[in-house]
């Protein structure tokens, strides 16, 4: 078994544009899919919008530059995010394409695990 | 060296390095050492077979070696075993074993959907493909492709490390997943052989390596994939196409275009094999890109004469083809078939239409199909600004030679 990080993407603005039955329906979905798959889950949470975000970069010179927002300008956003257990890559891209994400898409990192 | 012996090797080596490569790697679970172990089976064959001579079986022979020195690889080294860079089943008890040279599972599948997994990059699919079941050097594969070796061996590196880093497992996808991971495999063949078969640069139009390659790589899909539709499909469209390939120049290398190639010439054996498979691939009730492909170059490779060429029926088959697969080069193709059927002013208007197409700018093909067009409607200067912006954007010598030759017959007459 291996453990993958899935993020979840998406486009903020069409978010805080979506009707309210259309984010409830994507409430309830999540709650279907951790149903699901609680056998492969081993967490996963929504995270608060990228303008709660603070960034800390790492200068040339040794010090350190604190701002405010998301570490990379792009109109998607990291919204949420799953860990799951999975056999190979096939077997968590089986999972992640299930995973609700109305506004964008996820992507799938291979955790790299001690040992 | 026994040249007789060196024949033998290199054609074990074309014909067998992806059935050893893949058994091995089953063992070693890790594609670097697996192609050192059987790197050094070929060498181990070179060696042995002037004195043993050639065995019946070479593969079986090369893969026992190979699996024999993964095995004393994998014991004299546990850390490689701790890796499991692969995931395949466990191998079983006598896999590696010298005396199951019968059993030996043929695993070139497995190897072809983990190198052409869609989730490595496209062009590092063709590449492990090329390398991982052909046998090419790092260095072939970049000349191909017209990148530097360096970059292509970053590209292999970058490639195996997401394989094992990610995990994509050494395995045939269910069958609820296969059409779509075997269209991924058909792109990556087809890819092969349009780059064998028009060659985006150097000497010659053709790479007859890469084309000969493909051929294998369809074939071997087709022996181990035996119903399924697409893989017909898709060797019966390289056959047909690659029956011309004699006919294609001229004995100094000029490009001939289809109407002016001796027909007499092309392989009547690929010709009657690619018709065969050509039932296979469209009892599908819908037809892949590749069968729809294959049906049209079946018109082209059953016409007696140029002039004789059914071309209302390609045209119906370019329709449906666009349906299924609209691409601007598709609609190129189509407007060409349209201007056949009912005539260039006709050709001209379909072809005018993908004027602003962003794909098909730079495409040589769309300038050089105008020209012809407009040359036969005797609009002669401006075919020849047409052909003349074709031969500032075509790469291949051969094809350049040809718009350069049709612009000086077009001044000539004027």
């Amino acid at each position: 078994m291996a453990e993958y990080l899935v993020f979840i993407w998406d486009d903020e603005t069409a978010w805080a544009k979506a009707d309210p039955r259309t984010v409830e329906a994507t409430m309830a979905a999540h709650e279907a899919f951790m149903a699901r798959h609680v056998g492969a889950l081993r967490g996963g949470n929504r995270l608060h919008p990228s303008d709660t975000a603070t960034s800390v970069r790492h200068c040339a010179d040794g010090g350190v530059a604190v701002s405010d927002g998301a570490f990379a300008e792009t109109k998607e956003v990291i919204g949420g995010y799953y860990l799951i257990d999975a056999a190979d890559l096939d077997e968590a891209l089986r999972i992640a394409v299930l995973v609700p994400a109305p506004f964008g898409g996820v992507e799938v990192r291979p955790v790299r695990t001690a040992g | 060296m026994d040249p007789a012996v060196a024949a033998a090797v290199a054609e074990a080596h074309r014909r067998d390095w992806g059935f050893v490569l893949a058994a091995t790697a089953r063992i070693t679970r890790d594609l670097d050492a697996a192609e050192d172990c059987v790197q050094d089976a070929y060498a181990e064959a070179l060696a042995a077979w002037p004195a043993s001579g050639v065995p019946t079986r070479p593969a079986a022979w090369l893969t026992l070696v190979a699996r024999r020195r993964a095995m004393n690889l994998i014991h004299r080294n546990d850390t490689l075993s701790r890796r499991l860079l692969l995931l395949a089943d466990a191998a079983g008890p006598g896999d590696g074993d010298d005396t199951a040279a019968s059993q030996i599972p043929d695993d070139r599948l497995r190897l072809i959907f983990t190198c052409c997994h869609p989730a490595l990059a496209a062009e590092a699919r063709v590449a492990l493909t090329l390398r991982l079941l052909c046998g090419l050097t790092t260095g072939e594969v970049a000349s191909a492709f017209l990148v530097s070796e360096p970059t292509m061996a970053a590209r292999i590196t970058r490639a195996k490390k997401k394989i094992a880093a990610a995990r994509i497992p050494y395995q045939v996808p269910p069958a609820s997943e296969l059409p779509d991971r075997l269209a991924a495999v058909l792109d990556v063949v087809h890819l092969v052989f349009t780059t064998g078969h028009t060659a985006p640069a150097g000497q010659s139009l053709q790479r007859r390596d890469l084309a000969e390659r493909a051929l294998d790589l369809a074939r071997m899909l087709r022996h181990l994939l035996p119903g399924d539709p697409a893989v017909a499909g898709l060797l019966a469209l390289i056959l047909l196409t690659d029956a011309r390939r004699h006919t294609r120049t001229t004995a100094d290398g000029r490009l001939l275009l289809l109407a002016e190639q001796d027909r007499t010439c092309w392989d009547r054996a690929e010709i009657g094999e690619g018709l065969a498979l050509i039932r296979a691939a469209l009892k599908q009730r819908l037809p892949t890109r590749y069968a729809l492909m294959a049906a049209i170059a079946a018109i082209h490779a059953t016409a007696p004469r140029w002039e004789a060429t059914d071309w209302r029926q390609i045209t119906d088959l370019y329709d449906a083809l666009i349906q299924i697969w609209p691409s601007p080069v598709v609609a190129l193709n189509r407007a060409i078939a349209v201007g056949e059927a009912r005539g260039p002013q006709a050709g001209l208007a379909a072809l005018d239409q993908l004027a602003s197409e962003p794909q098909l700018a730079g495409y040589h093909y769309l300038p050089a199909a105008r020209a012809e067009f407009l040359r036969r409607l005797h609009r002669t200067e401006d075919a020849r600004l047409a052909y003349t912006e074709a031969r500032l954007l075509a790469d291949n010598p051969v094809e350049q030679d040809f718009l350069t030759r049709r612009i000086s017959d077009l001044e000539r007459r004027s």
